[in-house]
């Protein structure tokens, strides 16, 4: 992979990239090595532990049952990170077959596919993902399933407008002249040189997915309560605020630390290719 | 424009649907334990639950195109009054953080992208960096932390109308605002230096540069208003936005606005209300899009022909 980047990215895009690419990397490690590379158990409940502030043995304190915050922080991660891959990873793979469809076929079929997508789009992400969470209940798949039905038009959207960029390059008159079919056409010829969009997009739909799967739980319509959460964990640490502010302080850094890394990713992507859009968005 | 009216029929159809995909018999949600045969059927009855799903759904529509958005499961309340009563505060606090966005973003822009590459770009990217990856309500949370409770300036919560005492209602409003606003500055800034920095290389700034004019008078009477289009694309967007936003915010800050109505409806499972007042915040989504679209005509003559 990195070689990869190196040959695509010009160096003075690389930093970011790289950058953003190292935290989400370390940030997924430590996710997924959590029980090892944490003390403490993310649920063991210690009374006498309760509320202790930060120490060199527990940099981030002790909650109100006396769990150890670090470890709660660090499984938590797994949630954010697997609402972010899981949503992210079903609205491409809706996404990406109904933009490429919309975007080849134009006409009716376009206007069948994208119309009711518009319609998804019409209502502010979070206030859609509350209303499907209040239908389907809660959870961690549901929430990742609900914010890949927000997501999936976004995708199409951005999908459709790189294969219509795409489709009327020569090189792919040149590939429909010796006779590909359509699916190859698509596939083979439309498709990757429409992929650095789509990467782009995907990066910035992670960092959301994380600040809204993170409001859903804080709301209470997301992840449900023994599962930790990096929204929970604000939820409770508000009603103690004041005795423990490393309660509401940690899991804030924590999510931010994460959607910082996804939109660094993004944005160095982004500034390789599209100089002219680079810092805005 | 004149697919407003279709896609706000999209948006109902896809709202009642998804509220008739609610597991369980709402009347059993409602009654709770004193369910009764009889009352279970008498509310169904009130409610037209038991007639087909499209004459549910016509009566709805007819009803809400006149104003008319039915009463609440729980306190038989009209939802349309409801609604009313909240409205209020969740657009004053939508604008008030719309005004602090461009108020911060737009100059936070200039100053970057004024000296491309320079201290002061590096530090507003920087920040704009940052300022697009903080929660909004981790940010209202600190803000509450260190501002009202920690030096005890500004009320951590709380709603004073403004008819009421215009002070109070801006000095409970200020955190809500500014805790809704900084993150989407923080977008706007960003979009502001690339607009800027597009123009910026254009032929009739080299001429204005050409003329003698200053730097400053160049940017402000030059610049802006050519990159005017994106950033009030993206203002547009983001008091969109700010309405879903507004749903935390109103939350955490404890004001009686629209949000914090759909929530509590949310938790306590009042379906009537909302379906209501997700429609009703869906269409003012559409509509601020829809005021940003004609918006184009009168920053730029160039966008009338269309």
């Amino acid at each position: 992979m990195w070689r990869a980047l190196r040959r695509t990215i010009p160096a003075r895009h690389r930093g970011v990239t790289l950058a953003g690419l190292l935290v989400v990397g370390a940030l997924a490690l430590a996710a997924a090595l959590a029980s090892t590379v944490v003390p403490g158990s993310p649920t063991e409940i210690a009374r006498d532990l309760a509320l202790r502030p930060p120490s060199w043995a527990q940099p981030f304190g002790m909650d109100d049952l006396g769990r150890s915050m670090l470890s709660r922080v660090v499984h938590a991660y797994r949630v954010s990170l697997g609402v972010a891959l899981g949503s992210v990873g079903l609205a491409l793979l809706t996404g990406v077959p109904l933009g490429l469809v919309a975007g080849y076929a134009e006409g009716v079929l376009d206007q069948l596919i994208m119309r009711p997508l518009d319609v998804l789009m019409s209502f502010p992400a979070i206030l859609l993902a509350i209303a499907l969470m209040s239908v389907f209940g809660t959870g961690v798949v549901l929430v990742a399933v609900s914010l890949a039905v927000v997501y999936t038009p976004i995708v199409a959207r951005v999908v459709r407008a790189a294969v219509l960029a795409v489709k009327v390059e020569v090189y792919v008159d040149g590939a429909r002249a010796l006779g590909a079919a359509v699916p190859r056409l698509v596939l083979r010829h439309i498709l990757p040189n429409a992929a650095t969009p789509i990467l782009v997009q995907a990066s910035v739909l992670m960092a959301i997915a994380i600040l809204v799967e993170a409001s859903l739980s804080f709301l209470g319509v997301g992840v449900r309560p023994p599962t930790p959460s990096l929204g929970l964990m604000l939820a409770d640490g508000r009603g103690f605020m004041l005795q423990a502010p490393w309660m509401v302080i940690f899991p804030g850094l924590a999510i931010m630390a994460a959607v910082l890394g996804f939109n660094m990713v993004a944005d160095g992507l982004r500034d390789w290719l599209d100089p002219h859009q680079a810092a805005g968005r | 424009m004149a697919l407003a009216v279709p896609l706000l029929l999209g948006m109902s159809v896809l709202i009642f649907g998804l509220m008739r995909l609610v597991p369980g018999d709402p009347a059993v949600a409602v009654l709770g334990y004193k369910a009764t045969p009889e009352g279970i059927a008498a509310l169904r009855e009130a409610f037209h639950l038991d007639d087909p799903i499209p004459e549910q759904y016509l009566r709805w529509l007819g009803a809400a195109a006149r104003g008319d958005l039915g009463h609440d499961f729980r306190q038989n309340e009209p939802i349309g009054r409801m609604i009313l009563d909240r409205l209020p505060v969740t657009l004053e606090l939508t604008g008030l953080a719309a005004l602090c966005t461009a108020l911060i973003g737009v100059p936070l822009g200039l100053l970057a992208g004024g000296r491309r590459g320079g201290g002061t770009d590096r530090a507003a990217l920087a920040v704009g960096l940052i300022g697009v990856s903080i929660p909004d309500f981790w940010l209202g949370i600190m803000l509450i932390l260190g501002l009202s409770l920690g030096a005890g300036l500004l009320p951590s919560g709380g709603w004073v109308p403004f008819a009421e005492s215009p002070v109070e209602n801006l000095v409970h409003l200020t955190l809500p605002a500014l805790t809704l606003a900084l993150s989407r500055a923080a977008v706007l800034g960003r979009l502001t230096r690339a607009a800027v920095l597009d123009t910026m290389h254009r032929g009739f700034v080299q001429y204005a540069r050409a003329k003698g004019l200053g730097e400053r008078a160049i940017l402000f009477r030059h610049v802006l208003p050519n990159a005017a289009i994106p950033i009030v694309t993206v203002l547009g967007l983001q008091v969109g936005y700010m309405l879903g936003g507004a749903i935390v915010v109103e939350m955490i800050f404890t004001l009686p606005g629209l949000g914090r109505m759909t929530l509590d409806a949310v938790l306590e499972r009042n379906y009537p209300v909302v379906q209501s007042a997700v429609l009703v915040i869906g269409a003012m989504f559409m509509l601020v899009n829809l005021v940003t679209d004609v918006l184009y005509g009168a920053i730029d003559p160039r966008m009338r022909r269309r």
